[in-house]
């Protein structure tokens, strides 16, 4: 094996790096993966077991329950996006690395999403058919998810850099992050609860889409000056 | 090319208590910073200040001259990190944590082969690092100062988990560093034994 010949890494270098050591940290560790997809699993099958069978409760509430879920799922495994890395030095060698930093945390947040976000938009449609979603509404009720989960990483990955030194933190997390994920909340519940009525829903999936790129341009610096911030 | 690592009148103030005042060093090529002192007087603080990861109360901290703060990219170019934790996945091999480390910063034209063995983990590379020793894992993560292409490194305790010979090894590449032009800020609480024009700051 040769040595790199005083190899410079370029800009995205960073970028990549971090996503790719995440997810292959999450491969070696499933768990943390199937946590949050497991929570998502057993919130929704246990929800039309509580409030009975009838064919119309369950069409009226299925979108909301499965968004619900889906954000709480969200909150749950945001905790650890950083705490690994705080606990075992990693994060300073992220804040002494001459990459850009919010370029980092957006790695690692892409990571998170691809291993939390993404599996709940994949398993999303075998719960649909709990809630008895017309199969033309679960293409849609798919890309909001995905859209909303993208939005939700990005936000909570500046909560979980701000709580990252306190322990136990996860409460304060959800507070912070809330007031921001409303809004995600909202839109994706009500779009695909338009869809499903036939009604125009299109607007719905453009402001989700406008939440995740704003959220995508401005949430990694956030994060990143929460990260410094909270290394002091 | 020569460096210089230098500081003025550092202050840091940590909740009620004033850790340091008034600190200065100046440090050129082939010099050697060791802070000394007891536990939690400050010396991992003031490494993390000097590095940029702390914000001074007054003071300010020089790279070639010029203000760390006004160019944190190409200060942190320059420097590599090795602290009490060491910043290494327990999850990972020694090759995945090593290959990430690549990708941060400009690597030295050295032979990784050689870096192994020189080092003496040669042989743990596929190996979990959950499943080596401390003193392994602490030798993993001197490889970073060897892999990486930068004249200045950053010790905070670099001895903790080693055995003597592995201290031993620590002394000659640092002297090594040294006298190839590097630079090195070492914060350590035993003897150290390294044959270069030595600085040193005890705090109280």
């Amino acid at each position: 094996m040769s040595a790199p010949n005083a190899f410079q890494p370029g800009i995205f270098s960073g970028l990549w790096a971090t996503a790719r050591r995440d997810l292959l940290l999450a491969w070696k560790r499933p768990g943390d993966v199937l946590n949050p997809l497991f929570f998502f699993a057993m919130v929704c099958t246990l929800f039309p077991l509580a409030v009975g069978p009838s064919a119309e409760q369950l069409e009226f509430s299925g979108p909301g329950v499965l968004w619900v879920a889906a954000l709480l799922a969200t909150l749950l495994s945001l905790n650890s996006l950083f705490l690994g890395d705080f606990e075992d030095g990693s994060l300073d060698q992220l804040l002494v690395s001459p990459q850009p930093l919010p370029v980092l945390a957006l790695g690692k947040t892409l990571a998170h999403w691809l291993t939390s976000g993404l599996p709940l938009v994949f398993v999303s449609p075998l719960l649909a058919i709990t809630y008895r979603m017309p199969w033309s509404v679960v293409p849609i009720m798919m890309l909001t998810l995905a859209l909303g989960t993208i939005s939700l990483s990005l936000l909570g990955s500046i909560g979980a850099a701000l709580t990252v030194g306190l322990h136990r933190g996860t409460a304060l997390l959800s507070l912070l992050i809330l007031p921001l994920a409303m809004p995600v909340l909202l839109l994706g519940a009500n779009t695909v609860s338009l869809a499903a009525g036939n009604d125009i829903y299109s607007t719905g999936v453009w402001a989700l889409g406008a939440y995740a790129v704003a959220s995508l341009s401005l949430a990694p610096y956030a994060t990143a000056a929460a990260l410094r911030i909270s290394n002091e | 090319m020569n460096s210089t690592l230098s500081a003025e009148n550092l202050t840091l103030i940590r909740g009620e208590r004033c850790l340091f005042e008034g600190l200065g060093f100046a440090l050129s090529s082939g010099e050697l910073l060791i802070l000394e002192g007891r536990n939690g007087c400050g010396k991992t603080s003031l490494m993390r200040a000097i590095a940029g990861m702390l914000s001074l109360e007054t003071g300010e901290v020089f790279w070639n001259q010029r203000p760390v703060r006004a160019q944190r990219q190409v200060f942190h170019g320059s420097l590599v990190w090795l602290a009490h934790r060491t910043g290494l996945k327990g999850d990972l091999n020694m090759l995945e944590n090593l290959h990430f480390e690549r990708s941060l910063r400009q690597q030295s034209a050295r032979d990784v082969e050689s870096v192994y063995s020189r080092l003496g983990i040669e042989r743990l590379r596929k190996l979990p690092l959950r499943s080596l020793s401390a003193g392994q894992q602490r030798r993993v993560a001197l490889a970073r100062l060897l892999l990486a292409d930068v004249p200045l490194w950053m010790l905070d305790e670099p001895f903790t988990n080693l055995d003597r010979e592995g201290r031993k090894l620590v002394m000659e590449l640092v002297e090594e560093h040294l006298a190839g032009g590097g630079l090195c800020v070492m914060a350590a609480h035993q003897d150290v034994e390294i044959n270069a024009p030595t600085t040193k700051i005890r705090l109280q």
